[in-house]
């Protein structure tokens, strides 16, 4: 595959890891003292188990894994909302795959299509569109989720919901943005990052410059990053660099992808169809100001929060994480994922306790599923 | 030659609840569709049958079945009919049995077209020829609409294992030899294609195949064999994973021996999925000494189903987990067993 495997190639690494290596011993980094850096993107999470990365780098490098797991970061109110509105026999409920089995409090929407609910995995909000059309006696209800890089689709879609006068179709908003998580979490006095890996799909849309504050208020280094191994190794020795040489900059290294102001187009459509939320919960990390956001009122039709009394719409629900559940100080970079007392035992991909099992992007299932947890265990 | 074709009975374009109703339709229907096609010897409801591979002291018989439900019923490279002989062939073969009887059972739901039953009843009839098995016998239902999906099919299986043959999962030591007949993870590929949902268009077809007269190929030349799985539902992956627990050995795979077409890596590269969990119709795993490797290979690419051999791995003592892969890019990764279904990410 072209424009892949160039970027997979084992002897471009070999030097990309000795590079990160003479960089890492020139800052002083060791296994005791490492340079934390902050993987933000679930995706980038991973790429990193995926090809062991963690293992290959120099030793005075720790990756602690960010908040950029969209289905990781969905509070259980939410899912028990999802549910809610799928299980009204008027709806067919519509979903990334994904999404499917985080647990709510009582259920998952894999459990409640089981009992009954019409509930539809889609590979786009185009197709829930298409199924509105096809059945215009019920309501179609797309399940809105993710950060900037799935916001443009779900948008356009509701845009042309309204220009073509589609009626049944509704989205439940849980879009997120990744720019008030960051700054969340370099507010916290206990967090301790040297620098930043940021997101290469999310930034295709919103560009470089939303990330400035973290370098000009923050004073630490960011680059932007592509998913291949290769991207990820350079992005990490870019850092170092920076680290090394007293630099705190916004740093490109996904340029092929990445344009600097972003996808105007994108943009423009996120900017239409949609609005901040004063406050958004994150599961793991509490409500966070201006991090989520809502639908206009102009387009308040094909709001479902709105159509079904839900939500943010609704009195506020709180729902208490499962007891022993250890999501949220793993998710601030607190807590190693094989150091929560659940992993492996209560909580694994097949009985998922917390979120971060749950997706394959969230760094509990990414430690379980590509076994550096299991490997480092039986050889100690 | 000039046969006169006898006048059809069956006038209707598509299956009814009459069909089933143990009346004139229904027999119309067996009669026409099934036992013109099938052949099944005398008119008996049972089937009576005699081997020659029967009377030799220490044979055994080999039972097998499987129910086959898919959608869409036609894909590229075969049919539900196609996969209902193959898997059914390929669960009698890998255990070392040679397939000789098939039993098929119909569900059709109302409304299904004659036209697509008879094309999938074709179908089953090439592949097993193909696989030198006969369909006995068989029996159908017809069900309202709404209580089947177009067609479910249950075949099951007789086979005779010769004398002597035991291959057993639990046989693999460490320093035996995995090797795959070809590309993995088409079947899977070119279903998901398909189903249109992604609206991805590819020329991968399923790689739906029988795989009898390979696995006697491999049990000739490699005397010990130690055990093979057809690596359905749950890909490969699961497949090692199962041999590798049954042995209490650990399997060790190399990524860049893994013979993938550029085509179904590209699929699961767009949607996250990973080819070794993708199901096959006609890949199977097998295990056999170091010794007999050499052998084994040549013997499995002198067949049809086999050209593409090649060895993905090999047995080691038993490590953490029980199956690991080295990665093209050097690095390490444990390979599970798949988690519920493979559901394509978000973002």
């Amino acid at each position: 595959m072209r424009y892949v495997e160039e970027f997979r190639d084992p002897k471009a690494a070999k030097g990309v890891l000795a590079e990160i290596a003479r960089v890492a011993d020139q800052i002083g980094a060791t296994a005791q003292e490492p340079v934390r850096i902050m993987e933000i993107c679930g995706g980038h999470t991973h790429a990193i188990f995926r090809y062991g990365l963690d293992k290959l780098v120099h030793e005075g490098i720790e990756f602690i894994h960010g908040p950029g797991c969209p289905v990781c970061v969905l509070p259980m109110a939410r899912v028990d909302e999802c549910v809610e509105i799928a299980e009204d026999p008027r709806v067919i409920f519509t979903t990334f795959g994904d999404a499917m089995r985080v647990p709510g409090t009582k259920k998952s929407l894999l459990q409640a299509k089981a009992d009954g609910a019409d509930i539809r995995m889609v590979y786009s909000p185009l197709d829930a569109l298409e199924l509105a059309r096809r059945n215009p006696d019920r309501e179609v209800v797309f399940f809105g989720l993710g950060f900037e890089t799935t916001t443009p689709s779900t948008a356009m879609t509701i845009q042309a919901a309204a220009r073509d006068g589609i009626g049944n179709f509704s989205v439940f908003c849980n879009h997120i943005t990744v720019p008030p998580p960051i700054k969340a979490l370099l507010d916290d006095p206990y967090m301790q990052l040297d620098g930043f890996v940021g997101p290469g799909h999310v930034s295709m849309v919103i560009g470089t410059h939303p990330y400035d504050f973290i370098a000009e208020d923050y004073g630490k280094p960011l680059v932007v990053a592509g998913f291949e191994p290769l991207d990820l190794l350079q992005s990490v020795l870019m850092v170092l660099q920076q680290i090394r040489d007293g630099r705190a900059e916004i740093e490109n290294q996904y340029g092929r992808v990445v344009p600097e102001h972003g996808n105007p187009m994108s943009l423009a459509a996120i900017a239409d169809v949609y609005e901040e939320r004063p406050t958004f919960e994150w599961r793991g990390l509490g409500e966070i100001d201006a991090s989520g956001l809502r639908i206009r009122k102009a387009y308040a039709a094909f709001d479902a929060e709105e159509k079904f009394g839900i939500g943010y719409a609704a009195p506020r629900r709180v729902v208490e994480e499962v007891e022993g559940c250890a999501c949220g100080a793993v998710m601030t970079g607190r807590m190693k994922p094989t150091a929560c007392p659940q992993f492996g035992k209560g909580c694994t991909p097949d009985m998922p306790l917390g979120a971060l099992m749950v997706s394959s992007e969230g760094a509990c299932a990414a430690y379980w599923t590509y076994g550096g947890a299991r490997m480092v265990e039986a050889a100690e | 030659m000039n046969m006169a074709a006898p006048i059809s009975r069956l006038r209707d374009t598509r299956v009814t609840l009459a069909h089933g109703g143990g009346g004139r339709a229904m027999r119309d229907l067996i009669d026409e569709i099934f036992v013109s096609a099938f052949g099944p010897p005398g008119m008996e409801d049972q089937a009576r049958l005699t081997s020659n591979a029967l009377v030799e002291p220490g044979a055994r018989l080999a039972f097998t079945t499987d129910s086959f439900v898919i959608t869409p019923l036609e894909f590229p490279g075969g049919d539900i009919g196609t996969i209902a002989v193959c898997g059914t062939v390929n669960d009698l073969a890998v255990g070392g049995a040679k397939p000789l009887w098939l039993s098929a059972a119909f569900i059709i739901e109302e409304g299904t077209e004659i036209a697509l039953l008879r094309r999938i009843v074709a179908s089953m009839v090439r592949e097993a020829a193909a696989a030198g098995v006969s369909i006995v016998t068989g029996d159908t239902k017809v069900v309202e609409k709404g209580s089947a999906d177009g067609i479910f099919i249950t075949t099951s299986g007789v086979g005779v294992i010769a004398p002597g043959r035991d291959l057993l999962a639990e046989a693999i030591r460490p320093g035996d030899v995995a090797i795959v007949n070809g590309m993995l993870g088409d079947h899977g590929a070119a279903i998901l294609a398909a189903r249109g949902d992604m609206a991805l268009s590819t020329a991968v077809e399923s790689d739906c195949q029988p795989l009898g007269d390979l696995m006697a190929a491999v049990c000739a030349a490699a005397p010990n064999l130690r055990a093979a799985r057809d690596a359905t539902r749950g890909g490969v992956a699961s497949a090692l994973n199962e041999m590798a627990d049954a042995a209490g050995v650990t399997v060790r795979l190399e990524e860049t021996k893994l013979p993938l077409r550029a085509e179904v890596k590209g699929m699961c590269e767009i949607l996250g999925l990973d080819p070794l969990y993708l199901a096959n119709e006609g890949t199977l795993v097998l295990f056999v000494p170091e010794a007999e490797a050499a052998a084994a290979l040549a013997a499995m690419r002198g067949t049809a189903a086999g050209a593409g051999a090649t060895v993905i791995g090999r047995a080691e003592p038993r490590g953490p987990v029980p199956v690991v892969m080295n990665s093209a890019f050097g690095g390490s990764r444990v390979v599970d067993m798949l988690v519920g279904e493979q559901l394509p990410r978000i973002c």
